[in-house]
């Protein structure tokens, strides 16, 4: 039996939430004395081999022309059948886009039970518990899974990658697919950024900056701390922003190591989307601003004359590196 | 062609959350419950524009869970949806909410089926996919435009970190994100005919049950904010570099 986890970058364009998948997936395997099976789309098998270093004792590429567009529905044939040929218990996606379009497919395909957006380890004692967030992250619960096979999605930022192991040789599989029905027409991704569901330090901005002209020392301190930017609703809503920068209840729910929120209130909305993030820290010239009470450091002060002297600071302590 | 809405129930986002019979039950004493708003603002909505374009016929409802939800159900027909079903059952398993839609959509033939992208409880964003497989069909996750012409469709889906534009053959499931369509409010005239509108009440068809909630916890609480003077920014970067270690 294996505990198997699918990486979703293809052509070995892995990113950290990829590594950190792989190091949950073999943290669980060496719990359930398994090996950890590691499944990624595509042909480029020499630089798969790295997945083996976060503890991925086998290495499998999957390999079909039909899987150059993702279709979930070939997606989810192609993922099956690697899982059955390599005697799969566990399998492990990430929460993202594209494991969450597969995860409930393949908890039919499969029969298995699912956990969707976990954040932590499965607790193995007594039966297979694994905890996750609910309510807008206002309470965990903890979700047995009771079937023989189990699906998790997992959480990015859940536990850091690890370096469990080596590099190993990737072998590959190639399944039988139908063709697929679907066409893409047009696609478009940000370039440069770590997408914000995956950043580990955003800074965000709401109505206090102003105007969008304003929005210059938001992305100065962004870059000086490799983050990632983001924004409160009606910041979108007023087209300051793009939409995809817009997190909170009705927008993207992220959980970086670091959130800094600039002239943001802190509305419930606002704060279902980032209160798990592991640290916070809030800049607000009003000292009842309710964002304070879930920071874990407050600047009470005007944010035009704080965040330069943040982004100098921030450059001092980089420069005696 | 027959379009299908599913519509969930969820707690409105400043409700106080507590839990109840030793941390197993969320108490819903005191909770206001609304429709999931995905689920109102974006994917009922397209679909009667849809409606409205010619491109359906008709707009179903289709939810699972007890009588009390029948105010949330209301008001998706006074929106504008021409009747609903209802499964009789606790909604309290994903699966088993998948059994209920995927056997409402062939027993009504429909071949455009809307879901939000999450119910935003607890955020599982399972459904929609498990109906797809159950049906065998297509799913469009995250989808924030479509366009629909004779058995095709083009939409346009949130991937990571972008946009993908694809086009795809009907039947097919959608799950609705933030734009694919504007919010409608209920007016009068809505509300007065939506209490003519049939509601059928189905029984529960089976399924599997796999996943169990033993237990609920609240996260930690915050310890108190530490609060750094305006004027010393090096303070506040020493601490996230020493204490937090987040820089
Ligand atoms: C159903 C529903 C869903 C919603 N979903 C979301 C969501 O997903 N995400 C979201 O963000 N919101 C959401 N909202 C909106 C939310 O309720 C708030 O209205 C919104 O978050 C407020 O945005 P803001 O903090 O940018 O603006 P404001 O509330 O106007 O706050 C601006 C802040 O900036 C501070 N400020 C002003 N000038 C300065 C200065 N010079 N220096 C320092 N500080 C300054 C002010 O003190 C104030 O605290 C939702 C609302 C509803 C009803
Ligand atoms: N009890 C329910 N009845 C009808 N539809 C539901 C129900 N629960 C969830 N859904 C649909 O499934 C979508 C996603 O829910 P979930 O997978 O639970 O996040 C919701 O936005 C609804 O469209």
């Amino acid at each position: 039996m294996s505990v198997i986890v699918f990486i979703e970058s293809k052509n070995s364009a892995f990113k950290k939430a990829d590594f950190e998948a792989v190091s949950y997936a073999k943290r669980l395997a060496d719990q359930l004395e398994q090996s950890c099976t590691c499944l990624v789309i595509g042909s480029d098998v020499s630089s798969a081999r790295v997945l083996g270093v976060y503890g991925a004792d086998r290495v499998v590429c999957i390999q079909h022309e039909a899987l150059k567009a993702f279709d979930g529905q070939l997606y989810t044939s192609a993922i099956a059948q690697a899982y059955s040929a390599y005697e799969g218990q566990v399998l492990i996606l990430l929460h993202s886009s594209t494991g969450k379009t597969l995860a409930g497919r393949l908890a039919v395909k499969l029969e298995a039970g699912l956990v969707s957006g976990a954040n932590g380890l499965p607790d193995i004692s007594q039966g297979f518990v694994v905890p996750k967030l609910v309510f807008s992250g206002k309470a965990i619960a903890k979700v047995e899974l009771l079937s023989d096979h189990k699906i998790i999605s997992l959480m990015s930022n859940t536990l850091a990658p690890e370096e469990l192991g080596s590099a190993v040789e990737a072998s590959s599989f190639e399944p039988q697919l139908a063709a697929s029905g679907l066409r893409v027409i047009d696609r478009s991704t940000q370039t440069g950024t770590v997408p914000l569901p995956e950043a580990e330090r955003v800074v965000s901005a709401g109505r206090g900056l102003k105007g969008p002209e304003n929005w210059g020392i938001i992305e100065e301190l962004a870059e000086v701390l490799g983050a990632t930017t983001a924004c409160s609703r009606p910041v979108a809503d007023a087209d300051w922003r793009p939409h995809h920068e817009h997190v909170g209840q009705t927008g993207i729910a992220i959980r970086p190591n670091l959130y800094i929120a600039i002239g943001i209130s802190g509305a419930i909305q606002h704060l279902a989307g980032v209160n798990n993030s592991k640290v916070i820290v809030v800049i607000n010239k009003d000292p009842e601003a309710p964002f304070f009470k879930a920071a874990d450091y407050g600047v009470c002060g005007d944010l035009f004359e704080v965040v330069p002297r943040l982004i100098q600071s921030i450059k001092k302590l980089k420069g005696t590196h | 062609m027959k379009i299908g809405v599913c519509i969930s129930k969820t707690p409105e986002t400043t409700s106080r959350i507590s839990f109840k019979n030793n941390m197993t039950e969320f108490d819903t004493e005191g909770v206001s419950f609304i429709m999931n708003p995905y689920d109102e603002w974006y994917a009922l909505v397209r679909a009667l524009e849809l409606k409205e374009s010619g491109v359906g016929s008709e707009v179903i409802i289709i939810h699972v869970g007890g009588k009390e939800n029948e105010a949330i159900i209301r008001k998706a027909l006074a929106i504008g949806a021409d009747r609903a079903l209802r499964y009789d059952t606790a909604p309290d398993d994903a699966l088993k909410v998948a059994h209920q839609i995927a056997d409402a959509v062939r027993k009504e033939g429909i071949s455009l089926l809307f879901l939000g992208k999450e119910t935003i409880d607890y955020n599982g964003a399972e459904v929609a996919a498990m109906v797809a497989e159950l049906l065998d069909w297509p799913f469009a996750s995250f989808v924030n435009k479509i366009d629909v012409q004779d058995s095709k469709a083009t939409v346009r889906r949130e991937i990571e970190g972008g946009t993908e534009t694809a086009e795809m053959e009907l039947p097919l499931v959608i799950s609705a994100s933030k734009d694919l369509a504007q919010q409608r409010i209920p007016n009068m005239r809505g509300i007065m005919m939506a209490k003519r509108k049939p509601i059928d009440v189905l029984d529960a068809v089976d399924s599997p049950l796999r996943t169990k909630i033993q237990l609920f916890e609240l996260p930690q609480e915050k310890t108190g904010v530490t609060m750094v003077d305006p004027e010393d920014m090096d303070h506040l970067v020493r601490l996230l570099h020493e204490e937090a270690k987040v820089i």
